[in-house]
């Protein structure tokens, strides 16, 4: 399972890109591969806002569906809108294919998230 | 958990697997999407050795069948009868397929998830005939090899052609020191076939199949096949609170007959409240199983199964609901998460069955 350094991860497996006061956010390698092939995912819009752990969309294979939960709290700046079209996107290319950018609302709730070293564990289950 | 005789090869290819109806049974092997196109284009296998055998035994076999299920079973030891089992309530204990052996034997295919229970209904309604009921689910496997390419390799497989058997008709096949059921049956909506057996047996064959490049195919698409072709699932469009009338089955229940919920039918075929019928949506979504339907602001039902089918635009759904607003055309909208999503009542013929018939 692919885990790259110099993001941060949730243990629902989300991962978060941050450049200054906004945040990239997408599910990690793992995610995609629990799911199996997404055939759909359904996106905020810009200018909702949400709190740390709120549902912001989902992702559904063929079986099922999954939340997808912000591991930050924040109002959302762009989504990807690539991934409607085409969100088989997330198995290919997973770190590539964020799902969403956000103003960060509460940068501390950074502290609480997971390095690579950290998040690796939580793959093996 | 319970396995399969073919649980190690599940794993040597690299299944995924889940737990159902206490068995470990692969969901898929190279993805739902590939083995449902698989069926439908070329050929796949199915372990579906979970399922539960019973055979019925004495005297009364025949008329005790009939009397437990829903369809008529004629004395015919060529034909494969899908059916009904009701409670007096006119709901569903299970949908089954009846094997006549002989006079005095029938075979009874149930679900895996209801053999315990299904046993024990048998049982209770077995007291007052001149039968025996034995479950037999643990010393039978059972493959499906389903596909339009399937009647070309069968005889490569299990060593006699399937060609004298049209849809629902079955043979007993002489397999080494015994004997294998043999019929072109299917829940996938294709040509095919199924063959049921002692584990050692069914354990040849599946390599035989994989041999000849038959696709393992999981429960996953198993499901989305069977929903494809407009065949119900226990526990989704029928159940023990949907009787077989609102779930379209009528091909299925002769009411000419007696047996176990008829007059429960009856009297509800004169007033009925609720349909499944089919859905799509207006806007591209996933409408799940529990998912709520609405008219304006009224629940009015359920989905009972839906997908985003491999190869099709269009997310459909079977629904559960009230039956003034199951015409065809009627909008609906489906609450998916926060939102209600625009749909329409449509026919549930999502696909054209290709049966040998």
């Amino acid at each position: 399972m692919n885990v790259l350094e110099g993001l941060l991860y949730s243990p629902s497996h989300e991962w978060v890109k941050v450049e200054g006061n906004e945040a990239w956010i997408g599910i990690s390698d793992h995610a995609q591969h629990a799911l199996g092939s997404v055939v759909f995912i359904e996106l905020p819009k810009i200018g909702q806002t949400f709190k740390k752990g709120d549902a912001i969309g989902a992702v559904e294979s063929v079986k099922a569906a999954s939340d997808i939960y912000t591991p930050v709290s924040g109002k959302v700046l762009e989504v990807n809108d690539a991934l409607d079209g085409s969100p088989e996107l997330l198995n290919d290319d997973p770190y590539g294919s964020w799902i969403i950018k956000v103003e960060l609302s509460n940068a501390s709730e950074l502290d609480s998230l997971l390095n690579k070293d950290a998040y690796l564990p939580l793959c093996e289950e | 958990m319970k396995t399969t005789v073919l649980h190690d090869k599940h794993l040597a290819l690299n299944a995924k697997m889940i737990e159902y109806a206490g068995f470990h049974m692969p969901v898929s092997y190279a993805g739902i999407t590939e083995e449902h196109i698989a069926v439908r284009t070329n050929m796949g296998i199915f372990d579906v050795s979970h399922m539960g055998e019973f055979i019925i035994e004495g005297q009364d076999a025949l008329p005790f069948v009939n009397y437990l299920v829903t369809n008529i079973i004629p004395f015919d030891t060529t034909k494969v009868t899908y059916s009904l089992m009701c409670d007096e309530s006119g709901y569903v204990v299970d949908d089954l397929l009846v094997y006549v052996i002989n006079e005095q034997k029938v075979l009874l295919v149930v679900n895996a998830g209801n053999i315990d229970k299904d046993f024990a209904w048998v049982q209770k309604q077995a007291a007052s005939f001149k039968v025996t009921a034995k479950n037999i689910s643990e010393s039978i496997a059972q493959i499906a090899i389903q596909g339009p390419l399937v009647k070309d390799i069968i005889d490569q497989i299990i060593g006699v052609s399937g060609d004298d058997l049209s849809f629902m008709t079955y043979k007993q096949v002489p397999y080494q020191d015994g004997h294998v059921i043999f019929s072109r049956t299917g829940y996938t909506g294709e040509d095919g076939f199924e063959i049921y057996g002692d584990p050692k047996y069914i354990d040849i064959l599946w390599d035989k199949a994989i041999a000849c490049d038959v696709v393992p195919c999981g429960l996953g698409a198993r499901d989305t096949l069977r929903f494809e072709a407009n065949l119900p699932l226990y526990g989704h469009e029928i159940s023990e609170s949907i009787n077989p009338v609102e779930a379209g089955l009528n091909f299925a229940i002769k009411l000419e007959k007696d047996f176990i919920g008829r007059d429960a039918l009856v009297q509800y075929k004169e007033n009925p409240t609720r349909k499944v019928v089919g859905i799509e949506l207006l806007q591209r979504n996933i409408p799940r199983h529990g998912y709520q339907v609405f008219k304006d602001d009224k629940q009015i039902g359920i989905i009972t199964t839906g997908y985003l089918l491999p190869n099709v635009d269009t997310p459909v759904a079977c629904a559960l609901i009230d039956i003034a607003y199951a015409a065809i055309g009627t909008e609906l909208t489906v609450q998916i998460r926060q939102n209600q999503v625009p749909a329409k009542v449509r026919n549930r013929k999502f696909y054209t069955k290709k049966y040998n018939k």
